[in-house]
């Protein structure tokens, strides 16, 4: 997703450079001014080394996370010389073993997985249909707009926590709960809640730029209404629409963190072909149960969590200042 | 003002039945029975089951249960129980004999409506919603006072971290640091008699809230900070700290209010995790034990009850925000 926006962006530099008057457009402004944020640069190193971790997870661990190693459970991090239990670290297991001897780095690193694909398929979905609804309600307004309106009252009326705790525990057990481990139930959860809020903000955004001239121009030389929306109004609302996306990754994110923890994420399995086999709100569930024995198996995932939610909060503050900067240093 | 208080609690009605119906929905559309998915309890056989549906009234059809649930119906002994209008909200299917409201409001022998798992919480979430509030504006503050200084970028900091990082997150580095590491407090503590063992739950789920009301008057003390009737003030020779809390602070705390209504509504959703990591007896916990048991009628009460809660509180903050600052008019 980082590649593909950039991969966007790039594509709207050059499509700005064929014009006429060889300037700077203002996506390649926008850039220049991302890569300026000493935060936001560093943020997206973080999120490009995890990528990579989830991409070439089976090469990168030193172990197979579903491995059981009878006799060398809770073993502590190879640093550790003597830990509470009077066991000692040895670097074949860097951050030591779970209850079972799974070692705990590759659990991570496979846990890796989860978390981003949370950040990013959900957050697709809810850009395109928010993008579509909001569209359709701020240009058309009438029956789209009372639909959105009233379904946005509900949802302010209704905790995200809460709803996505209700959908999964009442769907868990069925075939749509069953399909990828229960991770479709999650994407479609965290997207049925998250899409209202994108279609909020193009939904106003569009309302304020439909009576401008430039609209008003494309209207009166016979443009019709997709070209009108496709051409003239997505561009100009695609900035907004982006720093949205790039916060609620960070939110998808915990939100399946703190879902796992309540042992209501990913399914376990024991399947070793299996992508996606654990997810860093089960380890965290784990690691609770196990915080007196070996307190790392709770603190090394609850540190990935935080240096992810971090690294895409400043990407996405970098974001807000890099596209509209006259938002800079507001909240 | 008052036309608008009553529509808005109307508007409640409807927000709350449509919850009802799609909680509802989704607690009948889980596979299998409430009986049939206690593993630790011996499984009932058929006639039991029977029973048991008969007597909780799960063998009529669904819009009857429904209705029943919401308005009351008459029981076998043609009795009329009402329902959740009434405040009732049903039998547990775990706890056997107690209904959803004894086990969130009824306290212990002996005890006041402070010790039930609602008076917990509510202590718990009143803490952590004060110290938030009690850091947060001064910290606020002062860091706009000293704009610039060593003493705004700490803070900065601080609230950067408070939020950006989780406050579940926020919690285990919190434990480990102070009960495995320190060995400061129990990780669990046994006695909530004690206030020493209050201190952490509450500051951590107070954190997030500590750090955006921090933020936010810093920010909207800056805007006033400029203000011409802040000058105005301080030429007409007014001691500075007359300036400050009667000419500043009184306007900047006006946005603030208004992050009150998230901040309960994140103490609600934040007390799930951090009650159960802590092992505190409130509703939080009720609600992640009855998920674990898949005890559907106590999930589907405390769902309500929390909904009601945070809906309540998004109210409150609107009405306050229209006393507090005379320039807000309700368009009627």
């Amino acid at each position: 997703m980082t590649n593909t926006t950039a991969a966007k962006q790039q594509k709207l530099i050059s499509e700005g450079d064929s014009g006429a008057l060889r300037s700077r457009s203002p996506w390649r402004d926008a850039t220049g001014r991302l890569m300026r944020n000493k935060a936001s640069v560093t943020g997206l190193v973080i999120i490009l080394f995890f990528t990579l971790l989830t991409i070439f997870a089976p090469q990168i661990a030193p172990h197979n996370p579903l491995q059981l190693n009878s006799g060398q459970g809770f073993l502590p991090p190879s640093w550790v010389e003597e830990s509470g239990n009077g066991t000692k670290g040895i670097p074949d297991y860097p951050l030591g073993t779970d209850t079972l001897g799974r070692d705990a780095l590759s659990r991570i690193i496979y846990g890796a997985r989860v978390s981003m694909i949370v950040g990013f398929a959900p957050t697709a979905i809810i850009l395109l249909m928010g993008t579509f609804v909001g569209m359709m309600a701020g240009y058309y307004g009438g029956r789209w707009d009372n639909f959105l309106m009233r379904l946005t009252d509900i949802m302010y009326g209704f905790p995200d926590l809460l709803f996505f705790i209700i959908t999964l525990v009442a769907l868990r057990d069925t075939w749509i709960g069953e399909f990828m481990n229960g991770l479709f139930l999650l994407f479609l959860a965290l997207a049925v809640v998250n899409w209202v809020g994108v279609a909020r903000l193009v939904r106003g955004q569009v309302l304020s730029l439909k009576e401008k001239e430039f609209v008003e121009a494309a209207r009166s030389i016979g443009a019709k209404d997709s070209r009108i929306m496709m051409k003239h109004l997505l561009p100009n609302i695609l900035g907004p629409i982006i720093v949205q996306g790039s916060f609620a990754i960070p939110s998808m994110i915990i939100t399946e963190a703190i879902l796992g923890y309540l042992g209501l994420g990913l399914k376990p399995t024991t399947d070793p072909e299996a992508f996606f086999i654990t997810s860093w709100g089960s380890l965290l569930l784990e690691g609770q149960s196990a915080i007196n024995a070996q307190p790392y198996l709770l603190l090394a995932p609850a540190i990935c969590v935080a240096l992810v939610v971090l690294a895409f909060t400043f990407v996405g503050d970098g974001l807000r200042d890099a596209l509209d900067p006259r938002m800079r240093g507001t909240q | 003002m008052a036309t608008y208080l009553i529509r808005r609690l109307l508007w409640l009605i409807p927000i709350l039945f449509v919850v009802a119906l799609i909680t509802f929905i989704m607690m009948h559309a889980a596979p299998g029975g409430p009986w049939d998915r206690d593993l630790n309890a011996r499984q009932v056989d058929a006639t039991t089951q029977n029973t048991l549906n008969e007597y909780y009234g799960l063998d009529k059809p669904l819009w009857r249960q429904f209705t029943a649930y919401v308005f009351g119906d008459v029981n076998k002994e043609n009795k009329f129980v009402c329902g959740l209008v009434c405040g009732n909200l049903g039998p547990s299917y775990r706890v056997r004999g107690r209904t959803v409201q004894d086990i969130l409001f009824e306290p212990p022998k002996e005890k006041s409506f402070l010790y039930s798992r609602f008076g917990y919480s509510m202590r718990l979430g009143g803490l952590a919603l004060s110290m938030a509030i009690l850091i947060g504006i001064p910290a606020g503050m002062i860091a706009a006072l000293k704009q610039n200084t060593w003493i705004d970028y700490v803070s900065l900091f601080i609230t950067s971290i408070g939020i950006s990082i989780p406050s579940f997150v926020m919690a285990i580095f919190l434990i480990i640091i102070f009960a495995s590491m320190l060995h400061l407090v129990n990780v669990v503590p046994k006695d909530w008699d004690d206030g020493k063992a209050w201190i952490l739950p509450a500051a951590v789920l107070g954190f997030g809230t500590m750090a955006f009301t921090a933020r936010l008057t810093r920010a909207s003390m800056l805007e006033v900070l400029r203000q011409d009737y802040v000058r105005t003030a301080r030429a007409k020779g007014l001691h500075e700290r007359v300036v400050i809390f009667r000419h500043m602070l009184r306007n900047a705390l006006i946005p603030v209010v208004t992050i009150l209504g998230p901040a309960l509504a994140a103490l609600v959703t934040g007390s799930f995790i951090i009650e159960t990591m802590f092992g505190f007896p409130g509703m939080g916990r009720a609600y992640v034990t009855a998920i674990g048991q898949r005890d559907y009628s106590m999930i589907l009460g405390t769902t309500l009850l929390f909904v009601f809660l945070v809906s309540l509180a998004n109210l409150t903050v609107d009405m306050l925000y229209v006393v507090i600052d005379p320039r807000i008019r309700i368009n009627e």
